[in-house]
């Protein structure tokens, strides 16, 4: 579906790698009926980096990243892209950002091939190269057998591939998706994961937002969660995975048991007469649990975690702020 | 933005709005044609007759140029209405607000989109008036300044419209209720001079009166407006409006959250 990327996308010139590529501070957002959507949030995104930023609903998510590209104006902070104030110099901020925003916004009515070449004569590309970078982007992201179509009569995927690869006509240094993958196939999801990853591995610094908490654990380095205006933790996928003490894990097992077999240290829960829920502890691990179930004549057949790591700590996260 | 950049912003953003309403011109240039014929066709050549002579010329004559202008009138306004109302309502107007565009441009753009149309269908409605009545031209210069700068003026009090609306009636309302009857009290259908002194004094608050007028000046070289009070009247509205929508632009009014 995706394919390889080639030149012209490589060369992005990296500027002074102590510059942030995403810098808030103290950013403030209420919105005229009085709801405080943001509450003084700080936020560093390093150059290169793959990040996510997660939080539940009405978190304040799309309220930022709104902001950042300047589709909502803030009440009071600061935000830099690359060093550029997004507020004193949006010129060269919005030069370095490009922008996938959750829903379609492009002209339901306008070619695919138009929309693309429209938002390169936007950022003021010449019509030569505008043209060079549609084609060789239509073609990366599989839409080529579409271009001379109304962008209307697209699936949802392929609109959504149209909009990342308007997004990438710039060739920006940095990319912001919101929630890229809702709503589209396994497949397509797959394939759009290593098309950022290989964008990421060219340099771009990359901010998602996504419900899909595997992809998050998948693809990002850093993860910030925001829930309700403020940020709740800020840090590496591996300090945050740190965190979880407790993981739940679903055993399949034989034969079939009526009631959860008792084992000190393990709370179990029975799930049908076949199914073991069982809360484990980083420190106990599961080796001491698979002898004692051997030793009652218990087997286990499979194992997995019952939901995703990251999925387990952010709602840890969000309901302790309850 | 440097210069190159921005003129290919400014080029991008006309041209985007050229081809619209080009591709959409069953909608945009053939009903001003047919309405202003129907114009030409009842009020010229069926009851203009019987009308007589308006400040020296035949009815169809004195006519022609108030028609003219009603049409690039309606037609600058109408299209900035309702391509920058259309583009709010699809919300495509993130890809111009994401972009390094300066607000000017983008503005620029859009009142230059509304400006090609007006004159397209100015000339168009010009065309068609040819074949009722010989145009002569009294005065090309005050002619192509005060329709140019007639429907600059439109095209941007048609984009502050867009700017205020929250729906598809917002944007009928305005040429509704106030630009189809100021346009017909401006001095399209008749002279001012027929009227009482009050009512005379009345449509001096009326810009489109100077607008017609002045236009009228420059095809027949009669009018009931000296030409200075007239395009300083223009050219005030122009600059004015102008700053407005820059204003509203600058603070994201009804584009921005």
């Amino acid at each position: 579906m995706f394919q390889p990327l080639s030149s012209p996308s490589a060369g992005i010139s990296v500027p002074d790698p102590s510059v942030k590529a995403l810098s808030i501070r103290g950013l403030r957002k209420t919105y005229d009926n009085g709801f405080t959507a943001l509450k003084g949030i700080d936020l560093d995104v390093e150059q290169g980096d793959f990040f996510a930023l997660l939080g539940p609903n009405g978190a304040g998510k799309s309220t930022t990243l709104g902001i950042v590209s300047s589709l909502v104006n803030r009440t009071e902070g600061e935000v830099e892209i690359f060093g550029h104030s997004v507020f004193s110099d949006p010129v060269n901020a919005k030069k370095m950002l490009g922008v996938v925003p959750q829903e379609f916004n492009f002209n339901q009515w306008e070619k695919v091939r138009d929309i693309i070449i429209t938002q390169g004569g936007y950022y003021g590309l010449p019509a030569g190269e505008v043209r060079e970078r549609c084609d060789h982007y239509l073609k990366a992201l599989g839409l080529w057998e579409k271009r001379n179509e109304v962008s209307r009569s697209l699936s949802g995927g392929m609109k959504r591939r149209l909009m990342i690869a308007r997004a990438l006509i710039h060739e920006p240094k940095m990319l912001i998706l919101d929630e890229p993958t809702a709503g589209v196939d396994i497949e397509l999801r797959r394939s759009m994961w290593e098309f950022l990853t290989e964008i990421n591995s060219r340099g771009t610094t990359i901010i998602l937002t996504t419900h899909y908490l595997e992809e998050a654990e998948s693809l990002c380095r850093n993860i910030a969660i925001i829930d309700r205006g403020e940020i709740r933790t800020n840090t590496s996928k591996r300090e945050l995975l740190a965190q979880l003490n407790v993981e739940t894990f679903v055993l399949d097992i034989a034969p079939a048991q009526t009631t959860a077999p008792e084992i000190e240290g393990y709370p179990l829960q029975m799930e049908g007469d076949h199914t073991l829920i069982v809360d484990v502890e980083k420190s106990k691990g599961l080796n001491s649990l698979f002898q004692q179930l051997d030793q009652q004549g218990i087997q286990v057949a499979s194992m997995r975690n019952k939901s995703n790591r990251l999925e387990e700590l952010f709602v840890r996260l969000v309901e302790s702020n309850l | 933005m440097r210069i190159r950049e921005t003129s290919i912003a400014l080029y991008t953003i006309v041209y985007r709005e050229i081809r619209r309403f080009l591709r959409i011109w069953l909608q945009t240039l053939l009903p001003p044609a047919i309405t202003m014929s129907l114009y030409f066709v009842i009020f010229g050549n069926l009851i203009g007759p019987r009308i007589g002579e308006m400040g020296g010329y035949g009815y169809m004559e004195f006519i022609v140029p108030g028609l003219i202008m009603m049409s690039v009138i309606t037609n600058s306004y109408g299209n900035v209405v309702s391509s920058f109302y259309g583009t709010k309502f699809q919300r495509h107007i993130e890809e111009l607000l994401v972009s390094p565009i300066p607000i000017s441009i983008i503005l620029i753009g859009y009142v230059v989109g509304g400006v090609a149309r007006g004159l397209s269908v100015g000339a168009i409605v010009t065309c068609l008036s040819l074949f009722f009545t010989d145009l002569q031209i009294h005065n090309i210069w005050v002619t192509l300044s005060v329709v140019a700068l007639t429907s600059t003026l439109f095209a941007i009090a048609g984009f502050i419209n867009a700017i205020y609306a929250n729906s598809f009636d917002d944007i009928s309302i305005i040429p509704t209720f106030v630009l189809t009857p100021l346009t017909y009290l401006g001095g399209v259908f008749y002279s001012i001079s027929l009227l009482p002194e009050f009512w005379q004094n009345v449509s001096l608050i009326n810009p489109i009166l100077y607008m017609v007028n002045t236009f009228r000046y420059g095809i027949l070289g009669v009018t009931d407006i000296p030409l200075g009070i007239a395009f300083t009247i223009i050219i005030g509205f122009v600059i004015g409006l102008y700053s407005f929508a820059y204003y509203l632009l600058r603070i994201g009014k009804g584009i921005r959250q």
